[in-house]
């Protein structure tokens, strides 16, 4: 299941919710900077409905246009539960754009050298960002910023000894 | 290319520290091969690179430690390679903070002297200098540590109170060389944070040598010293600090 509707269902498994709230609620936690369209919430919400892991109680009186209240179901719970427990694919990233980009300057005779001190600066620049939010913001936004610096780090040991790797990495594609 | 005047950075601001075109050699081993940098007043700088590339030479070339074989530094309008070693120390007591990977304290004296000792041999009386040191022990998460000695000390306190000690006589310029590099992750970015509000409190200019990405992601921009050299693609201009305050 896909993250949009699993954190809604997550969300809906503490109490049942209005999608309004359901909204603001995904965007605090989990949309930061990319906030969830009303359009996807509540399209969202009916596919979970009509697959039986929500139900959609009465409209209910008072202001704004939709006042159905959502709450999960059996399934609902037994999904999140699956979700939680399967672990994430460890992706390889043995072809990314930037080993590509590397291979393919080297085999060229162009500066790959200049590519990767680029590629270091903006990877850096990003760091700088996150650093400033895990600073100046809450410990969510300290959680989620540290695991974008660790995979930024991640990449930037291997421009490290990429950088350091570039004269038999060049003899060799080019052979 | 030598000069009169110290260079100017790529904004056309006149730099606070600047090294042009610096040779060092240790015996027949070259460490820097013409190395330039320019840093404006109130900037946190991360100097970046492999080991071995001489980006602590560089750090101790600008902080007028080590004197350069060939090339100009400039600390303001003055020039340190020139200067005499009386002069330059001086300027290391008055304008200069410094803080190292570790060791650093003197094991004999408490924190609170530790942290008084450059007001002390700037001729502060000791009562006035042990005041001012102890009010930085709440600003660093220090207090109640004031009497206890080095040995008494975890490696994250230790450190704090070099920063302590670095900052008491509100240098100009603080000099920060692996600051982190004996600490784990978690006391390393307590000593960075409390570096970077410092410094932006204060308007302190930082040099940071830092092999770690995570700790140069605390300075405003990064260069690195690649041979002996500083590689020029990343001496970008400042970018406006208030925007990032």
């Amino acid at each position: 299941m896909s993250l949009v509707p699993v954190t809604l269902l997550g969300l809906l498994e503490r109490e049942p919710s209005h999608g309004y709230d359901l909204k603001r609620d995904y965007d605090a936690l989990f949309g930061r900077s990319r906030p969830l369209p009303f359009g996807q919430v509540y399209a969202t919400l009916a596919r979970l409905a009509r697959d039986g892991k929500v139900v959609v109680g009465p409209t209910e009186p008072g202001a704004g246009p939709d006042r159905k209240r959502y709450a999960i179901t059996d399934d609902g719970v037994a999904e999140v539960e699956a979700w939680l427990a399967e672990t994430v694919e460890p992706e390889p990233h043995l072809q990314t754009i930037l080993f590509a980009k590397v291979t393919l300057a080297l085999v060229l005779g162009r500066p790959a050298e200049r590519y990767l001190d680029a590629q270091r600066a903006a990877h850096l620049q990003r760091m700088r960002v996150l650093t400033e939010m895990r600073r100046t913001g809450s410990t969510v936004d300290a959680l989620l910023a540290d695991y974008g610096l660790f995979h930024l780090e991640a990449d930037l040991r291997w421009i490290d000894i990429t950088a350091a790797r570039l004269q038999p990495l060049s003899e060799e594609v080019r052979g | 290319m030598t000069g009169a005047r110290p260079p100017a950075r790529p904004d056309g601001a006149t730099p606070l520290l600047a090294a042009r075109d610096v040779v060092k050699s240790f015996g027949p081993t070259p460490a820097l091969r013409g190395a330039s940098l320019a840093v404006a007043a109130g900037e946190i700088v991360a100097v970046m690179g492999p080991s071995g590339s001489g980006k602590s030479t560089l750090l101790h070339c600008l902080a007028g430690i080590l004197t350069p074989d060939r090339g100009e530094v400039w600390f303001g309008a003055r020039r340190l390679d020139t200067m005499g070693e009386a002069e330059r120390s001086a300027l290391r007591r008055e304008r200069f903070g410094f803080v190292f990977q570790s060791g650093q304290l003197v094991p004999e004296l408490t924190a609170e002297e530790n942290v008084a000792l450059p007001l002390l041999l700037g001729g502060v009386r000791r009562s006035a200098a042990l005041e001012e040191a102890r009010a930085w022990f709440e600003r660093l998460d220090l207090k109640g540590l004031e009497a206890r000695r080095s040995g008494e000390l975890s490696g994250g306190q230790a450190q704090r109170v070099a920063l302590a000690r670095a900052l008491v006589g509100r240098p100009q310029v603080v000099f920060a060389d692996e600051p982190t590099g004996s600490l784990d992750s978690l006391s390393g970015e307590h000593v960075m944070e409390l570096l970077v509000a410092a410094s932006r409190e204060q308007g302190t200019t930082v040099v940071l040598v830092t092999h770690d990405a995570r700790v140069a992601a605390y300075a405003e921009r990064e260069v690195v010293v690649r041979d002996g050299t500083v590689t020029a693609l990343l001496d970008q201009a400042a970018p406006d600090r208030a925007a990032r305050s």
